[in-house]
């Protein structure tokens, strides 16, 4: 107990002290507040703007989510089609990695060209840049299947399908799980990087636009308050994510079941 | 199950030329130092890999189900409980009913597992992950059950205990087991025969038949008949290693 409540209080501490030492900084050295605003000043700007960007935080989050469950669904499949067949993996593996180390930046205006529907454009951007951990990794994971167990399904007459859905697939959940949660935040990075290239894509306008017309504006503890929220989104969703792996896992998995003492 | 003949040489001549006749029914333990092949061949008598030259004949009942395996590791399932991983081989074959689960029960019930049917196997200890193993291959009842050094990686005590777990199972339904090990003492306790193997390209050097008395117990490893018998099998350990050198 003791040790969980250091776990918390210790972190606080430091966040406390820095954001003090922030704000006792910029008034002794009398910073203007459109360089460095204090984090009184951040505090202020978020509750008066607030509202409004709350309103873009969702819809940032919807374009983050939904690429984030395309990234699941796509990548497991992918990776599921590619574990059935060696000829397929080997041809098409490259592609997804070139796909991955291409930066988005370079490509999203390509696909804003292409795709029409803003939301569509956003969510493909975000997707390029989530699906890849996921594929990468429950590829690796349906591969990992124990050999002996392996030579047990065969010695009982299981079939491929059999061997896939009831040793394959459970064992490549902890890798899956593994890199969605890599996905998770890549999906908001995708999200933020598009939003960047797009511009405002017509009546909605996500955070990542307030914050650079935050910046225009010099409405620089806006532009904080946005990336504020940002961060607290990544935080959230990496939260989450852990902790959908850790009930799917716990009963099982080294990384979910307690330490021995 | 009858004649069981094989000769092969594999690419690095793990095994060459086996010649192996299993009665039914019998104990038989397969010894031998590290790497003379001992695994391939129970690999090749449980199909999973195939003879390079010879054959494999089993006389029994080839469907699925008949021949256990029991590996070193205990190899379950860890996202499973006991009872599902005991139930493994009824899963892979399309049916689980009243009566695979009560069969599963008994299984349990056999290696001393009750009040754990739940548990995942994280939870137990290493002996009892391999009582598991063990139940596994039974629950099927088959008339064939392969061991790999299934105690090899077990403590002293643990080992024993299942040594005589392993008897009593054995005695109930008789099947007829091969018994893959490297340890004289344990050969010696649990076979009705012993064949000695040299290492690279594996053969079979030896081929000793244990009479001691049935049942076997805590005082047979005491009595001179398993002193003898344990002398004659360590001297035909070292000849069979001696030819290598």
């Amino acid at each position: 107990m003791n040790r969980r409540l250091e776990r918390i209080a210790a972190p606080l501490g430091v966040g406390f002290l820095f954001l003090a030492l922030w704000q006792a900084a910029t008034h002794l050295f009398g910073v203007p507040v459109y360089i460095l605003p204090a984090p009184s000043d951040i505090a202020q700007s978020l509750w008066t703007d607030g509202p409004s960007l709350m309103g873009s935080l969702l819809v940032t989050l919807r374009i983050t989510l939904a690429a984030l469950a395309a990234a699941a669904l796509g990548g497991g499949s992918i990776a599921l089609v590619f574990s059935l067949s060696r000829v397929i993996e080997i041809s098409f593996f490259p592609y997804a990695v070139i796909l991955q180390v291409t930066p988005i930046v370079a490509i999203a205006p390509l696909i804003i060209i292409w795709v029409h529907t803003p939301f569509l454009a956003l969510l493909t951007c975000a997707w390029i840049v989530a699906f890849f951990p996921i594929v990468s990794n429950t590829t690796v994971g349906l591969n990992s299947a124990d050999r002996n167990l392996l030579a047990l399904f065969r010695l009982y007459g299981a079939s491929r399908w059999q061997a896939l859905w009831l040793l394959r697939v459970p064992t490549a959940l902890p890798y899956f799980l593994a890199g969605l949660r890599i996905s998770g935040g890549l999906a908001l990075i995708g999200a933020v990087v598009a939003e960047f290239v797009a511009g405002t894509g017509g009546a909605e306008t996500g955070l990542a636009y307030r914050i650079l017309e935050a910046g225009y504006r010099l409405a620089i503890p806006r532009l904080f308050a946005a990336l504020f929220l940002l961060s607290v989104t990544g935080i959230v969703i990496y939260l989450v994510l852990d902790f959908i792996s850790r009930r799917l896992l716990r009963n099982w998995h080294e990384s979910a079941t307690p330490e021995e003492e | 199950m009858n004649g069981v003949t094989k000769r092969f040489a594999t690419g690095v001549a793990a095994l060459a030329g086996v010649d192996l006749s299993v009665a039914r029914g019998e104990f038989l333990s397969l010894l031998g130092p590290s790497g003379c092949g001992k695994s391939t061949l129970l690999r090749i008598i449980a199909g999973l890999i195939p003879a390079s030259a010879g054959a494999c004949r089993l006389s029994l009942d080839h469907a699925p189900g008949r021949i256990g395996f029991v590996f070193q590791d205990p190899t379950l399932m860890p996202w499973s409980t006991v009872t599902g991983n005991i139930l493994l081989p009824f899963r892979i074959a399309g049916h689980i009913g009243a009566v695979q689960r009560e069969r599963a029960a008994a299984a349990v019930r056999a290696v001393g597992l009750s009040g754990f049917e739940h548990a995942y196997p994280y939870q137990l200890s290493g002996g009892m992950r391999m009582r598991v193993s063990i139940a596994r291959a039974l629950v099927t009842e088959p008339d064939l059950l392969l061991l790999d050094e299934p105690f090899a990686a077990l403590d002293e005590i643990t080992r024993l205990a299942l040594n005589d777990d392993l008897l009593r199972l054995w005695a109930e339904r008789r099947p007829t087991i091969i018994f893959v090990t490297h340890s004289v003492f344990e050969s010696a306790y649990l076979s009705t025969r012993i064949a000695v193997m040299t290492a690279r390209p594996g053969r079979i050097s030896a081929d000793l038949a244990v009479d001691l008395s049935q049942p076997r117990d805590r005082a047979t490893r005491t009595s001179p008949e398993y002193a003898a018998i344990c002398e004659r099998v360590s001297a035909a350990l070292a000849q069979a290693m001696g030819t290598t050198r």
